[in-house]
């Protein structure tokens, strides 16, 4: 069965959903939606990291992911106009990736493999990679659901309980360098932050408690996922594009029903 | 009867600036302690040192053992995008019943609300909800840093006389900032006046058969607020922020100034 490259990419693309529901529900609620942008640019110079240092991609990838994520978690930390300090680094470390790569003397790189995704070229190692990063993010977000949301509704509060809200801040950007390290192959460098936020606003309006976002979010993305590849494999449109337009309609869809259940 | 925070020679600094100077302070079981003070003059940080958020330069803060703090923070807003009922607000960050959530609304007196969303309640209602989850844990003081900001006066009334009751029930000790000057809940046990440091100290005065009051305050707030005399026997030189009466920015605090009752006149 894992034989069939579609099969393939469509268990890579629902087991990445399993983490980009509740992470990017995170990422909505706590407007870190640059911060997404931030980290999953820098991949690129991740993926130019490994090639000319032979480490394997995903390796190379989250040393670069988590190392950004850090630098913006320390400014967001000292307090600086945070717009703009990330839309220096994001666009830096995308601009550096693409420098880099094209350093690179011996090895013919595709690049447009990394900046939009190539999820019908996933191998058997990849979908572990992608499932085990995925299921890896899942489980700390499962384990430190109660303080991660105490800290996001407000730190004050957190800090009187005994919940660090610096340590809780540090969980959710350790998973998202590892979800963008993982994604890079499935939709890219530059839509993974689509990826993240486009299904949890979707299942925003739809949702009464942050639980019902975080698992109608997980849904909506595996549905895109599904759509996308349909999409991409009857048109011959690329994937990872193909996936966040089937994300955004969804979006669209969900504006009026969630009208009508306030109604 | 030993404090249930007790405070000494507390120092505390942001970046090098001392924001509390040498504060003594404590509080005792079942004891009701308004902190009343102009913007700016450390109240806030002092909840934080007592409860441990913000660490002592100098001086020393030593909390009873096991002592369960029930802390309502200042101006808490929950982001629209986050989708949060009030029941499920109560149960941030340790799970509650549902007999309990029910409990802890209605003795708030906000019982039907538990299925709303956070981010659609009124101002009024809010309060109470951070008041019920407070309470959640049973705790023997309640912290509460300027509840009722952005309440109307029979809004505060009503507030401080919810205060009083769950104060009567449940024996615990009340600290409450305000940035209200003059009017203070009248089951205040005792009033301090912070500036950096403790300015003077005193019981407020709880006139609500005066004609004055009735003035000032109307019939519909029910006796729960009353006045505070200040008893400054120092000069704050070249320090007009201190603003303890905007009409009248350059006075000097003599032993006499009632402001309060000066402005109902």
């Amino acid at each position: 069965m894992l034989d069939d490259f579609l099969i393939r990419a469509g268990l890579a693309g629902v087991g990445l959903s399993l983490a980009t529901g509740p992470l990017g529900s995170f990422v909505v609620w706590r407007r870190m939606a640059y911060f997404g942008d931030a980290t999953a640019h820098a991949a690129i110079l991740g993926v130019a990291l490994s090639f000319a240092s032979g480490l394997p991609l995903y390796a190379g990838t989250l040393i670069v992911a988590l190392g950004m994520a850090a630098t913006v978690s320390a400014l967001a930390g000292r307090g600086h106009a945070m717009d703009t300090a990330l839309g220096v680094l994001a666009h830096s470390a995308l601009a550096f990736g693409l420098v880099a790569v094209s350093f690179l003397p011996n090895v013919r790189v595709d690049l447009s493999a990394y900046l939009f995704g190539d999820i019908l070229a996933v191998s058997r190692a990849d979908l572990l990679w992608v499932w085990g990063g995925a299921l890896a993010v899942l489980a700390l977000l499962v384990w430190r659901w109660q303080g991660l949301l105490t800290a996001t509704v407000n730190e004050e509060l957190a800090q009187a309980e005994g919940i660090d809200p610096r340590r809780e801040r540090l969980a959710l950007t350790l998973a998202l360098a590892l979800v963008v390290a993982v994604s890079i192959k499935i939709v890219g460098a530059l839509l993974i932050a689509a990826l993240l936020i486009i299904p949890a606003a979707a299942a925003r309006g739809l949702s009464r408690s942050p639980e019902a976002m975080a698992v109608l979010a997980v849904a909506l993305s595996m549905l895109a996922v599904l759509a996308g590849l349909q999409l991409s494999l009857r048109l011959d449109t690329p994937a990872g594009p193909s996936i966040v337009a089937a994300a955004a309609c969804l979006f669209i869809v969900a504006l009026p029903l969630a009208r009508l259940r306030r109604g | 009867m030993t404090a249930l925070i007790e405070a000494r020679g507390l120092t505390v600094r942001h970046g090098g600036v001392a924001v509390l100077a040498n504060v003594d302070f404590a509080i005792a079981p079942g004891e009701i302690v308004t902190v009343v003070g102009p913007n700016g003059s450390g109240k806030s940080t002092l909840i934080r040192a007592l409860i441990g958020l913000a660490p002592a330069a100098e001086g020393s803060v030593h909390r009873r053992p096991g002592l369960r703090i029930g802390y309502v923070p200042q101006r808490l807003q929950v982001d629209a995008g986050l989708p949060m009922t009030v029941r499920r607000f109560l149960s941030l960050p340790r799970r509650v019943a549902d007999r309990d959530a029910a409990a802890a609304l209605a003795r708030v007196g906000v019982a039907d609300l538990g299925a709303r969303q956070m981010a659609g309640l009124s101002g009024g209602q809010f309060q109470r909800v951070l008041l019920a989850r407070a309470l959640l844990s049973g705790p023997d003081i309640l912290m509460l840093d300027e509840p009722t900001q952005g309440l109307d006066q029979p809004g505060v009334a009503g507030f401080y006389r919810l205060i009083e009751e769950v104060r009567a029930e449940t024996r615990a000790a009340i600290l409450m900032v305000s940035h209200d000057l003059h009017v203070v809940m009248s089951a205040t046990d005792r009033v301090i006046c912070l500036n950096g440091h403790v300015c003077c100290e005193g019981t407020p005065q709880v006139v609500t058969d005066a004609p004055e009051y009735r003035a000032l305050f109307g019939l519909g707030t029910g006796g729960a607020l009353a006045l505070y005399r200040h008893q400054h026997d120092h000069d704050h030189d070249g320090d007009h922020g201190h603003g303890h009466d905007p009409a009248h920015p350059h006075h000097i605090h003599g032993p006499d100034c009632n402001h309060g009752a000066h402005d109902a006149g």
